[in-house]
């Protein structure tokens, strides 16, 4: 297998220790060994893997949901289990598989584009793993054990208060937010720094790949949403457990305060969770059109701008409370406005695929699929902005199909696209393009099936969250297609997966740039060796795979025997510093259990604050006690 | 038959989903003033937005068309780059597409405004009436608002409104959040404890029209129905008249003795019947329980039979309900039921 990048073939460079930069970067062995690892390609690699497993396991709760409704007064699950699985599901789906998986993509392949070789901060980035992997296994503990969340992914107030939900279902729930929203802020904090001060020298604003764009805007948009919705769940969990009085209406409390803070993270999160996507579109287009995607800085402005309206449309969730007019009407305006900014990045992409010369890959079926998908959901959402429609369709099957239509067609399919279009570089070998095309297919006519109906049934009056209903309503048919096409998109997904663990091995060897694409993370190895780049990459095009050999440079003079890299300016990525990153460390999982043992413990006595807090600060001295290793000498 | 039904009939029919007949839950089949409007709204989001979607798709596939046409002309090299020109035929292009997009999204906010202002300033008329709906796990307590006090009445589950005359309904819960919602009568509004908030309804055809509730609200969501009744003035005066009078006492020995089994069970802590000392205040009103249309919220007809098996095992019919199940032997069941099926 070729192991080697070529960015800069066959031109002598200054002679270096490739066997010492092999050294600096190696992952220890052992099984401690294995959970000290710090490099970005393997931290992403497990995101991206645990994530899949929760969409694995939020789509088996999908099913068993679409199977209860099959059918009028049907008994498989009953009331309890329903409100269980469909709790569990909107709650694995949005915090255990897509906001992770979108950051698992930018750690693995932020730093590839950008043409460095680890992100600014390893250590808390593997900590931010294992942060989102014990929350993960906490609320999946209690799935396991009778304790799922069974108020709703949104666990609104009174309902999941500590009156009307006894119990621990939903002290679960509020802690597993915890977790995961440290994660993600762990996350975003150093993807930004890596972005904005470790880019290739060249590299300015203005050359910055479309996906880097996506994961810097999602991730200033999670450092604002995020802590909302932890407030939101502390106000809840304080509520139920130290008897506070912040969203419980017995104590004096507001229950629309929390469902303003937790929407002023709820709307972004959606964009959160689709930006990273559009970025996965706009390369997959720009590789298979075989030319720049057309406007480059209205794209970039868009995606700013939707950061930006993100956050200025969250009472559309809120209509039927009750709204003065003049603040409804703010609400519309803001909510149809997204519609811009979507609409432009749409335009740019179909411009770039009438001037392309285009190749079908799987990716782009994908690509076609998501504009096809997207285009639908984003125009039902367009009607959900208008109040008066909103208040009919709110909490009805319509919505349902919304999000789904824009969730699953806005990220999902190109989130598939973007498997097929990067699973070469990670792994070394192509995936089967007819099974592939198959798969897209099956997927896309599952995925119709399934969701269209429900427009018609929302608008015929089927309310969300209800178990069951009666066979003189009329909605038997759809819910049975749906069940229907749910069946065909878990086909799809297994057709997925056959052909990940037949490509993983028998594959086709891929090469380092099986699609002549532009960006940087094709001049490395597939898949990349631990450092990346032999010699970190120059750039001066936004097209740096895409500029002749003769017009390129690397950098050189970087030390092997520790992991250095190179720090560049914000504005012009001119280079700065020569900085020298952490290496291998077993601390970050250490620290994450201490934590761990706090908040798993405070959900059942509140003395674990207390204890957890002392470990973790044990936990931290170890972290930072100094040492005098290689990376620390001039 | 005005032009949006049939385009709503063609819309249904197409897909072949269209339910049984008569009036269904429907948000798109609109009875009342405000309804009608929202309807019209949607049909115009509708058209426009279906026009934008068509436009698009077909925009999309044609790159696809032209591709081939690409592969024939020129060869493929890793790098295409397209003329001067043709980037900025595509700046216009692309330009213009956006200003389009923010005329089309002006007309549609114009539009939804001025439908959302028209219906707040309908229920602003002179002959307006008030109804109290709160919220409960999971039933619907229902009180007509009345200056005096003798016209207070209170019901549950069922709501009686005079054709032609707008209704507030006031909104309220006892307990969590809930979401009143009669789609053939106007959008839902939430009922949230500690607040109050307000919508119109307002109807000119007579008839029966199913609601429910929109917001989770726990292990029976799924069954907490209600109907909203629809009678030309008349005939609605006269069920206001029938429905304050205390009830009816039993008339034979059987519906006596009836009587006496739910004075004498637990029946009593929960319920009210005026007329008797039953006058518990945490469950229905039972008053004129044999005149309503649904058992235990919309869940079920009101049969006899429905209601022997209800009062049996309320936790079969509606898992998870708050209705305490009372084990009482046949001699006992037969005379409580003819007695509640009495109240008329």
């Amino acid at each position: 297998m070729n192991r080697t990048e070529q960015f800069l073939p066959g031109v002598e460079k200054p002679s270096h220790d490739l066997k010492q930069l092999e050294d600096s970067w190696r992952h220890p062995r052992g099984i401690l060994g294995w959970f000290s690892f710090t490099t970005h390609t393997a931290i992403g690699m497990r995101y991206i893997v645990t994530a899949f497993i929760f969409l694995l396991a939020g789509g088996i709760e999908a099913l068993l949901v679409r199977f209860q409704l099959a059918q009028p007064n049907n008994t498989l699950l009953g009331p309890d289990g329903y409100n269980k699985m469909f709790t569990t599901h909107g709650t694995t789906m949005m915090f255990l598989f897509a906001v992770p998986m979108m950051e698992g993509m930018g750690i693995y392949l932020v730093p590839l584009m950008l043409g460095t070789r680890n992100v600014a901060f390893p250590r808390l980035n593997a900590f931010g793993y294992w942060m989102y992997l014990a929350g993960a296994l906490f609320l999946y503990w209690g799935v396991f054990t009778n304790t799922a969340p069974d108020a709703g992914w949104f666990s609104y107030p009174p309902l999941a208060g500590p009156a009307f939900s006894p119990g621990k279902r939903i002290d679960f729930w509020c802690q597993m937010i915890t977790w995961t929203e440290v994660s993600a802020m762990c996350v975003a904090a150093e993807l930004i720094v890596t972005i904005f001060k470790m880019r290739a020298p060249g590299m300015s604003l203005n050359r910055i790949p479309l996906f880097c764009w996506s994961i810097l805007v999602q991730s200033f948009m999670v450092i604002f949403a995020m802590p909302a919705v932890m407030d939101a769940s502390s106000f809840l969990l304080a509520d139920r457990t130290v008897g506070t009085h912040f969203v419980n209406p017995a104590e004096g409390g507001d229950p629309l305060l929390y469902q303003h803070v937790f929407w002023f993270f709820g709307h972004p999160e959606v964009y959160i969770i689709f930006i990273p996507a559009l970025g996965f579109v706009s390369h997959i287009v720009s590789a298979n059109s075989r030319r720049e995607v057309f406007g480059y800085p209205a794209m970039v402005l868009s995606m700013v701008a939707t950061g930006f309206i993100g956050f200025g449309l969250w009472v559309h969730h809120m209509f039927a409370t009750g709204l003065p007019q003049i603040g409804e009407a703010y609400f519309t305006a803001a909510s149809m406005m997204i519609a811009i900014t979507s609409g432009v990045q749409i335009f740019c992409w179909i411009a770039t695929l009438w001037t392309g010369r285009l190749r079908m890959t799987t990716s782009m079926h994908f690509v076609f699929g998501f504009i096809a998908i997207f285009v639908l959901g984003g125009l039902t959402g367009v009607i959900l902005a208008s109040v008066p429609i909103n208040l009919q369709v709110h909490d009805t099957f319509f919505v349902v199909a919304h999000f789904h239509y824009v969730l699953i067609g806005g990220a999902l399919f190109p989130l598939f696209g973007a498997f097929y279009h990067w699973f070469p570089k990670m792994t070394g070998r192509m995936m089967e393009e007819a099974v592939g095309k198959l798969n897209f297919w099956i997927l896309f006519v599952g995925f119709n099936l399934t969701f269209f109906p429900m427009h018609i049934l929302g608008l015929k009056g089927m309310t969300r969250r209800i178990y069951t209903y009666s066979p003189e309503m009329g909605w038997g048919p759809a819910n049975l297609l749906a069940a229907v096409g749910a069946c065909v998109i878990a086909a799809g997904g297994i057709v997925f997966l056959l052909n990940v663990f037949h490509s993983r091995k028998q594959g086709k060897i891929a090469g380092n740039d099986p699609w002549e694409a532009d960006t940087l993370e094709w001049a490395a190895a597939s898949p990349p060796e631990n450092y990346n780049f032999e010699y970190l990459p120059v750039v001066s095009s936004r097209s740096p795979m895409w500029v002749a050999p003769a017009d390129r440079a690397v950098v050189t003079g970087l030390r092997d025997d520790r992991r250095e890299v190179l720090v560049t300016t914000l504005m012009d990525a001119r280079p700065h510093h020569r900085f020298v990153l952490p290496g291998s460390s077993i601390w970050p999982l250490i620290t994450a259990i201490a934590v761990t043992i706090g908040f798993a413990g405070s959900v059942f006595n509140a003395w674990y604050i207390t204890y957890g807090s002392i470990l973790t600060g044990l936990a931290l001295i170890g972290w930072f006690w100094p040492r005098k290793p290689l990376e620390l000498e001039p | 038959m005005k032009r949006r039904d049939v385009w709503g009939i063609l819309f249904f029919a197409l897909l072949g989903l269209n339910g049984c007949a008569g009036r269904q839950q429907s948000a798109v089949d609109p009875v009342g003033t405000q309804s009608a409007k929202i309807a019209s709204l949607w049909w115009f989001f509708v058209a426009v937005l279906g026009a934008i979607f068509i436009a698009v798709m077909i925009f999309t596939l044609l790159a696809l068309v032209r591709r081939h046409r690409g592969i024939e002309q020129e060869p493929i090299e890793p790098r295409h780059r397209p003329s001067e020109g043709t980037e900025r035929k595509l700046t216009r292009i692309v330009a213009g597409a956006t200003i389009g997009t923010v005329l089309v999204l002006f007309v549609l906010l114009v539009a939804s405004i001025s439908t959302g202002k028209a219906i707040s300033e309908m229920g602003g008329k002179q002959n307006g009436m008030t109804i109290e709906v709160t919220g409960n796990q999971w039933w619907w307590h229902v009180r007509y608002a009345n200056d005096d006090p003798r016209l207070i009445l209170v019901t549950a589950n069922e709501i009686h409104i005079p054709v032609g005359r707008p209704v507030m309904i006031r909104g309220m819960s006892n307990d969590v959040i809930h979401s009143f919602w009669v789609p053939n009568l106007n959008g839902k509004r939430d009922l949230i404890p500690s607040r109050i908030t307000t919508e119109w309804i307002e109807t000119d055809h007579p008839g029966g029209f199913r609601g429910q509730c929109a917001e989770f609200c726990g292990l029976q969501h799924a069954h907490m129905a209600l109907w909203v009744v629809a009678e030309p003035k008349d005939k609605f005066k006269e069920w206001m008249e029938r429905e304050l009078e205390p009830s009816v006492p039993p008339s034979d020995p059987i519906k006596q003795r009836g009587q006496q089994v739910f004075l004498s069970n637990a029946c009593a802590f929960c319920h009210s019947i005026r007329g008797t000392t039953a006058a518990g205040q945490v469950a229905p009103d039972l008053t004129h329980f044999g005149n309503r249309r649904t058992i235990a919220a919309g869940t079920l007809p009101n049969t006899k039979g429905n209601l022997g098996g209800w009062i049996t095992d309320p936790q079969s019919v509606k898992p998870g309900n708050h209705m305490a199940t009372i084990a009482l032997n046949s001699t006992d069941l037969e005379p409580l039921l003819d007695y509640l099926e009495s109240l008329k």
